[in-house]
């Protein structure tokens, strides 16, 4: 394991947690911005529509993860930002650059309105209040066609920057450079709101609202913060999905929507950025790969192709229920297990990740 | 001057039941002040009336002469009243060091914006929070906790974080609810030294409830004994100790009759 030595404080402020980290990091980034030097156009669409899931699930992730707050409700956060940033484009005439920060905003100020009323209620109260928040957004969106074109949906233009125009078909890697672009800033602010006082007060909030509070820590305000926040960066995702599917309908956002976003990330792991990207990859990559399972399948047994309904579905429960069970700390908590193993060989101990059983707390207030 | 803590006839009830009677008492600046009596006096609530977690329902608070009602809870850490919670409230999947700096939540001075672009301001301020904690973190010993997570440590390194958390946020007066509940004998005493301390170094002044009557007598200046909710008795540590009322109270009106007997 390596031993960090700290000669001051900006060793812990800063972002990396020492030169090697920060290598890695870059190299990953050199890859990422490599990628469509290597990976045909299918490949490179798949991929964007992963980061794409990522960053609706920094959000949802921001949310859950580091505020502790439940959330079923996140589709209809995309769903306003895909419809705003396309309704601002179609109606108002706004360009791209214009209208996707202000798709963002849009959905961040919905979210700070849910909260208002919402930061009073815990659990599985607050996830009811959220459900019925994407219900009620995908009936208004069928509801209200003038705007939204109604179950027929609206088409969404290409993106448009400076005159350059980007389409998912026509310049896959323009679309996949930029929503890299989007990836990267969404990933900065979050690390550095996790390094700020404002990240720690939401990490209190999750953890003691009661001490939060004696810390002077406004507590309802904080939630509105994070509620805005985590909606206004899943409404950042939606407007980049409406670019992506080129049409959007209510059938986008619907509440199965909202609940594989939560699954996304709890299957990632939950409260980290890194949970955000695991759980994207599980969501984009797990269809495909079932896909070529079924081929695969069907190909050796030399029938038809066998189509298993809502076998997706069942797959993704059955990886849930297995993480909740074996590993509650996602995809992101096994892969720093396995570093931990190799940093360690041979001395790794088996329990040496095993929590400290935590007392009981008993008469607590309220 | 006005003390700096003021209890003035304040009475608080949970439905039927009087939590807190027509208590009236007064912390003075820069002494130690112990609350004791037997389980459901009300000191918890007492303390959680200051924190404003209750309106009482009749009665002033007064910290410094200013009335406390005007006041919502996330407010007194800014009025410099920090605390202590009888069951631990710590941020548990948080480090020691990110629990410490909760405590300087009060002197933030950035907000959403410069923090998520991390301005130079911000990295400046996090230095001196960090600068802060870090007397903190040598006052207490717990250098060898700074990164860890509070869910794996013992229970005892618990309340010291809690008590160092409180003491990040630079209090006027620091509300202590059963510091060495649960504490083995030399974390008590170790407990008993930082409370002297924290008076005569820090010249902080201490309001606690305690159930242990050795470390009460050994810290506290006046010592306050209630039982119901009301006040039996107010005091020296010795005087209240050996006052009739108190005997009473803990020992049983039965005990004292027995031991009358006995004389
Ligand atoms: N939130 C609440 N709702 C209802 N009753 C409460 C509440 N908090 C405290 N009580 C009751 O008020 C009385 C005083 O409780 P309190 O916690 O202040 O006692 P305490 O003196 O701190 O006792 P202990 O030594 O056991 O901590 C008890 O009878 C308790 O059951
Ligand atoms: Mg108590």
């Amino acid at each position: 394991m390596r031993v960090v030595f700290k000669t001051s404080y900006d060793h812990d402020i800063g972002m990396f947690r020492h030169r090697a980290q920060a290598t890695w990091y870059v190299l990953l980034l050199t890859g990422v911005l490599a990628l469509p030097l290597l990976l045909g156009s299918f490949l490179i669409g798949e991929m964007t529509n992963m980061l794409i899931w990522a960053i609706a699930g920094m959000g949802l992730m921001i949310l859950v993860g580091q505020t502790g707050q439940a959330s079923l409700g996140h589709a209809a956060f995309l769903a306003i930002g895909a419809y705003a940033n396309v309704i601002l484009q179609q109606r108002a005439g706004l360009p791209f650059l214009v209208s996707f920060p202000l798709a963002g905003l849009i959905a961040g100020a919905a979210g700070v309105l849910l909260a208002i009323p919402t930061t009073r209620l815990h659990g599985i109260y607050l996830a009811i209040a959220t459900l019925a928040v994407s219900i009620l957004v995908e009936d208004f969106i069928v509801i209200a066609e003038p705007l939204t074109g109604g179950v027929g949906g609206m088409f969404a233009a290409d993106i448009t920057i400076f005159g350059y125009a980007i389409n998912r078909y026509i310049n896959p890697d323009a679309f996949y450079w930029l929503t890299l672009a989007v990836t990267l800033l969404v990933v900065y602010f979050y690390r550095n709101l996790l390094r700020s006082p404002l990240g720690r007060a939401f990490a209190a909030v999750r953890d003691s609202e009661i001490s939060a509070q004696a810390m002077g820590v406004n507590v309802p305000r904080t939630k509105a913060l994070a509620f805005g926040l985590s909606t206004g960066i899943t409404g950042l995702a939606g407007a980049l999905m409406g670019h992506y599917s080129g049409v959007i309908t209510h059938e986008n956002f619907t509440v199965i929507i909202s609940i594989q976003m939560l699954l996304m990330i709890v299957i990632g792991g939950l409260g980290t950025i890194h949970g955000a990207f695991f759980g994207a990859m599980v969501v984009v990559f797990l269809p495909q790969a079932l896909s070529f399972l079924r081929d695969w399948v069907s190909g050796m047994t030399g029938g038809g192709s066998v189509a298993i309904s809502g076998l997706e579905t069942a797959v993704f429960a059955m990886i849930l229920i297995a993480f909740i069970l074996f590993e509650p700390m996602g995809i992101y908590g096994r892969w720093l297990k396995i570093r931990t193993y190799f940093e360690l060989f041979p001395f790794y101990r088996k329990n040496m990740f095993r929590r400290q059983k935590s007392y009981l707390k008993t008469e607590r207030m309220r | 001057m006005s003390p700096l803590l003021e209890f003035d006839n304040v009475t608080l009830s949970f439905g039927g039941l009087v939590a807190v009677d027509r208590l009236s008492f007064t912390v003075e600046n820069g002494e130690v002040f112990a609350i004791v009596g037997p389980n459901g006096a009300g000191k918890s609530t007492a303390f959680n009336l200051i924190s404003r977690f209750y309106d009482p329902v009749e009665g002033k608070i007064r910290l410094a002469g200013d009335d406390l009602v005007q006041h919502p809870s996330h407010d007194l850490a800014g009025l410099g009243v920090a605390r202590t919670f009888q069951n631990i409230e710590l941020f548990d999947q948080a480090t020691v060091l990110e629990n410490l700096l909760i405590g300087r939540h009060r002197f933030r001075k950035s907000n959403l914006l410069t923090e998520i672009a991390f301005t130079p301001f911000v990295r400046d301020q996090e230095r001196q929070h960090r600068h802060a904690v870090e007397e903190v973190i040598d006052f207490l010993d717990l250098q060898p906790y700074r990164e860890k997570r509070i869910a794996g440590l013992p229970y005892g390194v618990r309340k010291v974080v809690e008590l160092g958390r409180a003491l990040a946020t630079k209090p006027r007066l620091l509300l202590l609810d059963e510091p060495a509940s649960g504490l083995s004998v030399e974390e008590t005493r170790d407990m008993a030294y930082w409370i002297e301390d924290i008076k005569k170094q820090m010249g902080i002044t201490v309001l606690m409830v305690e159930h242990d009557m050795h470390l009460v007598s050994s810290v506290s200046d006046r010592v306050l004994a209630m039982a119901d909710g009301h006040k039996l008795a107010l005091g020296t540590p010795d005087e209240v100790q050996s006052h009739p009322a108190v005997l009473e109270a803990y020992l049983g009106a039965g005990d004292t009759a027995d031991r009358e007997a006995a004389e």
